[in-house]
């Protein structure tokens, strides 16, 4: 995991202990960003950015605290460190969870609420076109057993909706999307995400 | 900008990539799902006996009923699946009605047809099917599999088949990649499978859908073995609720499949946990379910 020090352009870490981060590294792979798995505190040595993928937030969420990198992470976010969170990802950066674990605990990146599972169930899981803001033609989107948004915070930006429910915000540094943006190989989004870090 | 489509095969195939690096446990009734969940499984499987009970048992093995079912989905926020017989379209159609959430046309369970499995891509809700070859593999994705688990042997806590099937898969997957236009030709008559999948496998040296391991994994060391030949996740079905000390166990399977090339943290979570299931080896079966399905 060593990363030549003197190599230019951001390092992108994708929390790895589950879910779909092997996609979401693969599109990082299509654009040239650099980009590495976290499972363990010493992985985040070097890292400008995390992208919490989807899978099941609840395992995620367990595997936080048994790998020690709660603490840690919830330090680099404090600081100030930009987040991309996806689905399960997107429940982990949510002020607030609806219908989660009593024992789950996120990161409070995002001040929005959100329903754990609030689509329904996989028969009910879908895909379609979403117009996002900054992008030229429409997304498209695959939503897996989605959180869904209920409470938006005033200082959040909406970025996408879907039938009025806020799909893709950003509060600040961390965007996060209901959606699968890995699950295609439309990588504009990964492209938006990193453009933000060059910009910085 | 509102039209939205339903069970396609993206979002099939989405829900497997889902459960990537996570552990699916075998469970009975909802007090073993909630164990599961609380160990951080990724989903749980509802049947009514885990294969170990199956093999003592003997006899016909069926679907669950709904209700047992329902009461599994009523504790658990995981997804729920639920296994039906090999070729029984009927028991997929009433388990998709329970809003399962992904199901397993499974070679557990007594066979119902001897020559076709389940057109899956007439189902909404996504499928897994066992394979312990590239050949099976392929048919079954060619049928709408979503998922693809190597067989192993279900219910002996010996992990040797699942080997066996992982690394007969992923071998041939290496071999296509080396192979030049024309010898794909020949791959896909040998393998019995359509020419399309085999010349994708040769384009980006993977399976089309995910890879999961099934069938005798019980320790946390076995995760971290199926892993570390190339699985994308774990099934654990008898390995847990037949050992002495299930919670801890499951949530040590659970590390094992995460931090699977850390002999560190391996050791750490492989300590005292009890005594494993006692298992069984393979001259000592009469029924390979594995050899059930083509």
């Amino acid at each position: 995991m060593n990363r030549s020090a003197e190599s230019p352009g951001p390092v992108v870490g994708v929390l790895a202990l589950q879910g779909a981060f092997s996609t979401h590294l693969d599109r990082l792979a299509s654009l040239n960003v650099k980009a590495r798995p976290v499972t363990q505190p010493e992985h985040l040595k070097g890292v400008d950015a995390l992208i919490l993928p989807g899978g099941e937030s609840t395992t995620m969420s367990m595997l936080l605290d048994t790998s020690g990198l709660r603490e840690p992470l919830g330090d680099l976010f404090v600081d100030g460190m930009p987040v991309f969170g996806t689905c399960a990802g997107m429940i982990l950066c949510a002020s607030n969870v609806l219908d989660g674990r009593p024992d789950q605990r996120g990161f409070d990146l995002v001040d929005v609420t959100v329903r754990r599972n609030g689509y329904g169930r996989q028969l009910d899981s879908f895909e379609t076109d979403l117009n996002v803001a900054g992008l030229a033609s429409p997304f498209h989107a695959v939503f897996i057993r989605a959180p869904r948004v209920e409470h938006v915070g005033a200082a959040v930006d909406i970025l996408a909706t879907h039938d009025g429910v806020p799909v893709l915000v950003r509060d600040g540094t961390c965007t996060v999307a209901a959606f699968h943006p890995e699950l295609t190989h439309d990588t504009r989004l990964h492209e938006l995400f990193v453009a933000q870090l060059n910009g910085n | 900008m509102s039209s939205e489509s339903t069970g396609t095969f993206p979002v099939k195939r989405g829900l497997a990539e889902m459960m990537k690096g996570g552990v699916i446990m075998d469970v009975v009734n909802p007090e073993q799902a909630k164990v599961a969940e609380d160990a951080g499984a990724v989903a749980v499987m509802a049947l009514e006996r885990v294969p170990a009970d199956i093999r003592v048992d003997g006899g016909v093995a069926r679907m669950s009923d709904p209700e047992m079912i329902d009461g599994i989905q009523a504790v658990c926020s995981i997804p729920v699946m639920a296994k039906v017989r090999i070729g029984h379209f009927v028991e997929a159609q009433i388990i998709q009605s329970l809003g399962v959430d992904f199901i397993d046309e499974s070679e557990v369970l007594t066979p119902a047809d001897e020559a076709y499995h389940i057109d899956k891509m007439a189902f909404d809700v996504p499928f897994v099917c066992g394979a312990t070859n590239l050949g099976e593999a392929l048919r079954r994705i060619s049928e709408g599999a979503a998922m693809i688990r190597s067989k192993g042997e279900a219910g002996t806590g010996n992990v040797v088949e699942a080997v066996r099937h992982l690394r007969s898969i992923l071998g041939d997957v290496k071999r296509i990649t080396q192979a030049d236009e024309a010898e794909l030709f020949g791959w896909a008559k040998d393998l019995q499978a359509p020419l399309p999948l085999v010349q994708e496998i040769a384009q980006t040296g993977k399976l089309p859908v995910p890879l999961f391991c099934a069938g005798g994994l019980a320790t946390p060391a076995d995760a971290a073995l199926a892993m570390q030949l190339g699985a994308d996740a774990v099934f654990v079905g008898s390995g847990i609720f037949k050992s002495d000390d299930p919670s801890p166990r499951a949530k040590a399977i659970v590390e094992a499949t995460t931090h699977y090339q850390d002999a560190d943290i391996l050791a750490k979570v492989s300590r005292g946990l009890g005594a494993p299931m006692t298992g069984i080896g393979m001259d000592e079966i009469n029924v390979k379910y594995a050899e059930r399905g083509w």
